[in-house]
Formats: structure tokens, sequence, C-alpha cells
């Protein structure tokens, strides 16, 4: 019982960041109908930079998001106005699956020639503060970890909801033709919407670097997780996203907890086919588009 | 003349292919062409699904290990004494990987296009993961072996080329016979519009079915074939994400949808790819290279090399019967009212 209270816990704090990667990737297929397969890789892009900045300079990740967040986000655009914006729109949906599969690659032997492929971890004076309460154990960094990815989450909400860029977004991703009609530029909006999702992942990472050691290769790991938590609380919907995440992420806790670690990896993959075969569209998935 | 063209071609083709080791070539070479058959094989796979019913799969690798850990696991338990049982047993497994996929697909294909593609992605890390963590049978992370093939090491290579070329043959014959059939025109009628397909009476539940079925099974076959020559397989490998990758992008650089696009696509990427690993050696700058190559194929020939230049000579002569045409006009004095 007590190990199953600690899994929910851990699954909970761990569920925030999950749910901020994922709210990058579901809005970018949102807005552009792209699948970022290069969404791990940003992530670990993020943690990188973290990683170099709190070296370097001593900054610490939690203060390094907002430099992080913008330069993730420049980069987005970068591979958006270079890679995706030529691609043809009627087989843009297949060929943007392999573009940003490429770039993740790219980014991958990128970082593994600047960083060398040894694992990385980023060790602040407070990494192993942690408080017991009630006779369960809570790190003090993953409770900032989720309470950052909660203020991050809130901030893309207001952007979303509260700005008229937010409109234009939420315009283009329920009908794309009438938006442009209306005066919302398709292709600017594209590479904001693109950067948004690319400056989560750099938010993203910067926890992620604290709570774990990374290497260039892990973005594979991450990346297979993210596109379990999309599919299941349906691409393009950010609240289906982080009901995703914290699905998958409390029952691969739990599972961890309770059976195996070694098994908690399978939990992401049996509960995504358990959904599929009842709701191929995912939980929150709407066949028509528009759903923000 | 024309009909005989196709035929012809693939005539030379093969008998060209099927005498190179003959030559005496090097072993490095050999080697180097026994991969490219293995690619051109599971891209010509690929394509039934992928290229002729536009259900892009990201999971095959994932059959490709089923089919090596199943050649593994069997002679675990059956002595080698010819050399030549591990390759008997092939039709076996393509029949038992089909089988796997089927229900599999039958679940996967509920989705479509670019979700159909993630849902197989995660299909490749299951068995990935599986591959790791079903210790008692796969070894786990220490992996799995299968005794050495007992040819002679001067034409060692040689069985396992022409078991690829056979396959290639095989898997290029079944690609034609569906171009010529209704099952090539069911599964155009998917790609386009599959609800449209399915309402003027097309099977396509039945036909794409179908499709992946034979396409896993080819691919479990080479997957097979491949842990036979290697001898030694790890689930990183067997299960690999990167020849996911390379699969989908020969078939994309060749042509989608035609019968030698996945095969040149095959020849001209796997041996540019072996080129880069052995110049640029295990460093990272060997990914880098292959990445731009990726992104510069899709972003100049989106629909692949073969389409492209089809259209270019189409293109080429029509302006020709066209040019001819007129000239003719004006040498008659038909035209004369163009001439200011």
């Amino acid at each position: 019982m007590h190990a199953l209270v600690q899994g929910l816990i851990l699954g909970v704090l761990t569920a925030g960041v999950y749910a901020l990667m994922a709210s990058g990737q579901t809005l970018i297929f949102g807005v552009m109908r792209v699948v970022n397969m290069a969404q791990g890789a940003m992530v670990i892009l993020g943690a990188y930079l973290a990683y170099q900045l709190f070296v370097s300079f001593g900054l610490d990740p939690f203060l390094a998001t907002p430099i992080t967040t913008v330069a993730l986000f420049f980069v987005g655009v970068a591979v958006q106005w270079v890679f995706l914006r030529p691609l043809h729109a009627d087989d843009r949906s297949q060929l943007s699956v392999l573009v940003t599969f490429a770039v993740a690659l790219l980014l991958e032997g990128v970082m593994s020639v600047v960083w060398s492929t040894n694992d990385r971890s980023i060790n602040t004076s407070y990494a192993n503060d942690s408080w017991t309460v009630l006779g369960y154990q809570i790190t003090a960094v993953r409770l900032w970890a989720f309470l950052l990815s909660l203020f991050a989450l809130g901030a893309l909400y207001l952007l979303l909801n509260r700005t008229r860029l937010g409109r234009a977004i939420r315009a283009s991703v329920q009908n794309p033709e009438s938006a442009r009609l209306l005066g919302v530029e398709a292709d600017r909006v594209s590479a904001i919407g693109f950067g948004l999702g690319t400056a989560t992942a750099a938010a993203a990472g910067s926890i992620y670097g604290l709570l774990y050691p990374f290497n260039s290769g892990s973005h594979y790991d991450l990346i297979s997780r993210l596109l379990s938590i999309v599919l299941l609380g349906g691409l393009g919907s950010v609240g289906g996203a982080a009901v995703g995440a914290l699905v998958i992420s409390v029952s691969s806790a739990v599972v961890a907890a309770t059976v195996s670690p070694v098994w908690s990896e399978m939990t992401f993959f049996v509960v995504l086919l358990l959904v599929l075969l009842v709701r191929p569209r995912g939980l929150f998935g709407s066949t028509v588009r528009g759903a923000i | 003349m024309r009909r005989f063209a196709g035929p012809a071609r693939a005539v030379v083709f093969f008998t060209v292919l099927a005498a190179l080791p003959e030559l005496g070539l090097a072993h490095w070479v050999l080697n180097m062409l026994v991969f490219t058959l293995m690619f051109a094989v599971m891209s010509s796979a690929w394509n039934l699904p992928g290229g002729f019913a536009g259900y892009p799969s990201l999971g095959h690798v994932a059959f490709f290990g089923l089919g090596a850990y199943a050649e593994v696991l069997w002679f675990e338990h059956n002595p080698i004494q010819t050399g030549y049982e591990p390759f008997a047993l092939l039709p076996l497994i393509g029949i038992g990987v089909a089988v796997v996929g089927l229900p599999v697909a039958a679940l996967a294909m509920r989705t479509r296009a670019d979700v159909f593609a993630i849902v197989t992605i995660t299909l490749l890390f299951i068995t990935q993961t599986l591959a790791f963590n079903l210790r008692d049978l796969t070894g786990g992370a220490q992996g799995a072996s299968i005794p050495p093939a007992p040819f002679p090491a001067a034409g060692y290579e040689q069985p396992f080329y022409l078991v690829l070329l056979a396959l290639l043959a095989f898997v290029m014959a079944l690609t034609w016979a569906c171009m010529r059939s209704k099952v090539g025109l069911s599964l155009a009628a998917v790609r386009a519009d599959e609800d449209k397909a399915a309402g003027v009476g097309v099977h396509a539940q039945v036909v794409k079915l179908l499709a992946f079925g034979v396409s896993v099974g080819v691919t479990g076959m080479v997957g097979a074939v491949w842990a036979y020559y290697e001898g030694f397989i790890y689930p990183q490998f067997a299960v690999d994400p990167l020849i996911t990758v390379a699969i989908v992008l020969m078939t994309f650089l060749g042509g989608r949808a035609t019968l030698w696009g996945p095969v040149l696509g095959a020849f001209l990427l796997e041996l540019a790819q072996q080129y880069l690993a052995y110049s640029l050696g295990g460093s990272q700058f060997y990914l880098i290279a292959y990445a731009l190559v990726f992104l510069v194929v899709i972003l100049l020939l989106p629909r692949g090399i073969l389409p492209s230049t089809q259209d270019w000579l189409r293109k080429r002569r029509r302006r020709r019967a066209i040019d001819s045409a007129s000239g003719e006009l004006a040498f008659s004095g038909l035209a004369k009212g163009d001439q200011p």
C-alpha cells in the first residue's frame, strides 16, 4: 500500500513534465497537422543548453529556463521555415513525419559531436533535498519541477486564450481556410506555433536534465513516450495531452513501484493499445479538427 | 516491343546480380551487396502497404526482429549440419510473422496516415522493450547467438547473397502481379480515399491486411537471414529504429508505388551509407551526413527519382510532339496566320 501511494505521488509529479512536452507536441499537430518526431530531441537539446549554462556560468537550471525557451523558440521557427514550409500540402502529413525524424537525427548527431555521447546530469546543491510527509518521500527537485511545469502550462494556456496571437492560432487549428480569409497569415502562425511547441520542449528540457541523466540518444526513449501520450489524449488536444500524461505517468510509476521497474516502460504502450482498441482517435481527439 | 521491355529489364537485372559473386569480388564488396539486397527486399516489401495502400508503417523493423529471434531460437535446439537448414526454415518464418502481423495490422489500421505511422512506431518500441526484458528467451542485452554457418570462408557470403536475391525476385514478382491485377487497383483506391473505395465495393479491409501481412512476412524472412548472417544478435540492432527509417527513406527516394523505385533507392542509399560509414568512421558526423542526405532528398524530390524523371521524360516527349506537329503545319503553309 505504501509503495502504491509513493508510486502515485511520483507519477503525478512526473506527469507535469510530460504534460509540458506533450502539450507542445500536440500544439504543433493542431496548428500544422505535423507530427513532430523531433520533439524528444528538442527536449534533450534544452537539457544540454541548461546543463551548459549551469556548468559554464553556474546558472540555476530553473532560472536558465527563460533563456533556453527563447533559444529553442527560434530553433523551432527555423526548422519550420527551412524544412516544413516547402512541403507540398497534399502529402505533408506523411512527409512531415519523415522530415522531423531527420531533424531529430540531425540534432542527435550535432549534440553528440558537441557534448559527446557520455551521460550528463545537472547536479545542483539541492539535488538530494527531500521532505518526508506522512511517511512519504517527496524530493525537492521533483516538486519544483512540477510547479514549473504547471506555471509553463498556465502561461501557454493564457497565451492561447487571452491574446490576439492565441486567437489566430486557435482559428488556424479550427479552420485554416476561414482563418486565412479573415486575414490570419498561415505561414507566420505555423512558424510561431512550431516555435511555441519547441519552446515548451526547452522548458521541459531543463526539468528533465535535473531529474534524469541524459545523453544524445535519450530522445528515442522520450519520443516514444510523448507519442503515446498525445495519441492517448487525442492528437491536437492540449487538455488531452495533460490527461494522457497523467494516466500514463501514474500507471507506469505504480507498475514500477508494485511490480518491477523493468516493466514500467511497457505500461505506456499497453495503456495506449488498450485505448486505441476502443477509441482509435484517442480519449479527447475529435474526428473534426479543432479541439485545443 | 514495349511489351517486352519490362520483363527483359528484369531478366538482365537478375542475371547480372546472380553472376556478380562469380567475379571473385572482395569480401567487403560482397558484404556490402548482401546488406544492399536486404534493404532492397525490405523496401520493396514496405512499398506494398506503405506505397500502394498509403499506410506508412514505421514499425516494420519489429517484424524484422521477430524473424531474427525466431531463427535464432529455433537453432538453439536444432543442430545445423549442411548449413542450409536455416534457409529451409524461411518460408515457415515468413508465414509465422505474417500471422502475428495480421491482428496487429487489424488494430493499427483502424488509424490512418500520420496516426498510423505513430501507432506502428510505438509497436517498434514495444518489441524492443520485450526483446530487452524477456531475458530467458532472448538473452536480453547480452544477446543471443546461432551456430556459425559451415560454409567455406572463400565464398561465405554467396549463399546468403543468393537467398536474398531469390527473396528480391519473389517480392518484386508479387509487386508486379499486384500492379497488374485488381488488388493493385483496390490498393490505389484505398490510398486515394478509403471510405469512398469501401462505398463502391472495394474490399478495403481485406486488401490492406493482405498487403500488410505479405509485407511483414517478407520483412521477417530478411530478419531471419540477417540473424544467420551475423551469428550474434542484440536487441538494439535487431530492433533498430534506424532500419525502419532507412527502409522508408529508400522507398521515398526511389519512388513510392513503383516496381523499381525501392530497389533503386536501396542501391543508391545503402551504398552511400556504407561509404559514409567507412569514410567518416564511427564518428557522429556520419549521423549528421545521413540526416542531411535524408532532408535534401525529401525537399528536392518529394515524389522520388523514378516518378520525377518519368514526368520529365513524358513532358519532353509531348513538347517534342507538339514542336514537330507545329513544324509540319508551318511547312505545309497552314499555320501562316501565326506569322505576324
